[in-house]
């Protein structure tokens, strides 16, 4: 039914295609040097060395000792093992857990589930932006805090949280601080000892590494309770045995990632200006969401009053643009993003919001298509709407 | 394109029926509000008791636009009476289905047509009055 030879892909946050020089260094795990690196001969040992330089490489990546990092199956199991692990490794401290309003809802989730199980769980606000605010932070803080969840920049509105100084607000509670780096590893620098970080969540994939493989970073002498028990593999904290061609692939993303973060970041974030400045000059109510500095590289959130997302989704990928939207038609629960609620927008500014992020593949031609293709389609979907003021006039 | 929606959803999202509205209609119905994210007004024109007239408006998921766009076809020419027994699953089924999800939210084009004919009732009684 595509109606577009074009295709531009502006999703880059929900998934990202593997970089050909990770696919070839995964290449022999799967059907040469398949040994596991738990057996005793020099085949499997190996596999042993690749395992302890693959751990490595994903260190190098947010400035950690190799012994501090884990291998996951991906960002999800990274969050829950931090949050559940810390929380019921220290209960004797106390109760509390704490997360940002704006946390992925897999620490949002956790929480919930801790918060059934009897702990006591508590959101953080955030300001307009989604800057986490630091006083009511520091309210919420007590010798009982375990440990507290704040995203290390989100994905859907761009906002890079100031984590040095969570930290240090965290820190004077004794408390853990757990920073999910999902959306800003491999975008921005990052360095847990600078930070302050005492665990943080990665995923391969968002480094244009293979899917189902993930990291945490776990600073030496944090107390967490394995939840996966087995033959004791990664230290005895996650037991099983290990994806070897999947980890090998996320250290060859973060490898890779790492020394061109430094050109590609300013690059997409060009694009990323003129797709907002294009927006907001060319279509009148389009505001953009999440802040204007202290911004990720490759994120543009704007809305567009009077209409809804799942409808612009539809119309765009009829161009063949692919996007997100924050609106509830296009969850699987039916409700608004809760990032864009956190922000204060209302439900119907929520609905018509829409989410692009920027990868490598990306060019200005491709920004450009969509300021062509974009304030028409919003155009139709306004002269249908009966939001739409009578006297308004695109 | 490979679509969640059916060929003939796609069809009336891209190409919507008596997409407007009526300036002095007689009858108005609203449906639905923002909040959920699906809202839609119908405006009808009623003479010798059909539906001389009928268009929409719709703030709304592509599942909204493309019930309100069937409904106004559906609905367009018939009595009042054969207009109110035209159901949600009719309007479904006349788009080859909707996703499961959708059938709830965003299926309200039937009810705002109700709604519109029950607003033409109202005005009418207070004409005569």
């Amino acid at each position: 039914m595509s109606m577009s030879s074009h295709r531009v892909y502006l999703d880059y946050g929900a998934s990202k295609p593997v970089d050909p020089r990770v696919l070839e260094a995964m290449a022999p795990y799967h059907m040469e040097q398949f040994g596991n690196p738990s057996s005793s001969y020099s085949f499997a040992l190996e596999g042993r060395e690749v395992l302890e330089e693959s751990r490595k490489k994903v260190a190098s990546l947010i400035g950690a000792k190799p012994s501090e990092v884990i291998f996951t199956s991906g960002a999800t199991e990274s969050i829950n093992m931090a949050i559940k692990g810390v929380a019921y490794r220290n209960r004797t401290k106390g109760t509390e857990v704490l997360y940002s309003a704006i946390e992925h809802m897999s620490s949002v989730n956790v929480s919930k589930y801790l918060a059934r199980q009897g702990f006591t769980v508590a959101s953080i606000p955030v300001d307009r932006t989604g800057l986490i605010d630091l006083d009511a932070l520091k309210k919420a803080m007590s010798e009982k805090t375990l440990i507290v969840s704040v995203m290390y920049a989100n994905g859907e509105i761009g906002t890079i949280q100031p984590i040095r100084r969570v930290a240090e607000v965290v820190h004077k509670s004794g408390s853990y601080l757990h920073v999910d780096a999902v959306a800003a590893a491999g975008q921005i620098p990052i360095d847990v000892n600078r930070d302050g970080v005492d665990l943080m969540s990665l995923s391969s994939n968002d480094l244009y590494g293979p899917k189902g493989v993930g990291a945490l970073y776990i600073r030496e002498g944090t107390r967490i309770e394995p939840f996966i028990h087995g033959g004791g593999q990664e230290r005895g904290l996650r037991s099983g045995t290990e994806n070897l061609p999947g980890i090998v692939g996320m250290a060859k993303a973060a490898e890779v990632i790492l020394p061109e973060m430094a050109s590609e970041s300013p690059r997409l974030a060009v694009l990323r200006d003129r797709l907002i400045d294009g927006a907001l000059k060319t279509i009148k109510e389009a505001h953009l969401n999440g802040p204007q500095k202290e911004r990720l590289p490759n994120n543009a959130n704007v809305r567009f009053s009077y209409i809804e997302g799942e409808s612009l989704i539809l119309s765009l990928d009829m161009e063949g643009i692919q996007v997100s939207s924050g609106s509830a038609c296009t969850s699987k629960t039916l409700e608004p993003s809760h990032v864009l609620m956190a922000i204060g927008l209302k439900h119907e500014e929520a609905h018509g919001s829409l989410s692009f992020t920027f990868g490598k593949g990306n060019t200005q031609e491709d920004v450009d298509y969509v300021l062509g293709v974009l304030p028409p389609i919003v155009k139709r979907l306004r002269m249908m709407s009966p939001l739409t003021p009578k006297d308004f006039t695109a | 394109m490979i679509s969640m929606y059916s060929a003939k959803v796609m069809e009336h999202f891209k190409n919507p029926r008596n997409m407007g509205e009526i300036p002095n209609a007689d009858g108005v119905g609203t449906v639905g509000n923002p909040v959920c994210g699906d809202m839609m007004t119908i405006y009808i024109k009623v003479k010798d008791d059909r539906l001389a007239d009928i268009k929409f408006k719709t703030f709304g998921c592509g599942a909204a636009i493309a019930t309100s766009s069937m409904i106004t076809e559906l609905a367009r020419g018939k009595t009042l009476k054969e207009a109110l027994e035209i159901t949600r699953k009719n309007v479904a089924d006349s788009l080859d289905g909707l996703p499961p999800i959708k059938m709830h939210c965003s299926n309200l084009a039937a009810d705002g047509l109700h709604a519109a004919i029950e607003d033409y009732y109202k005005k009418k009684g207070g004409n005569k009055n």
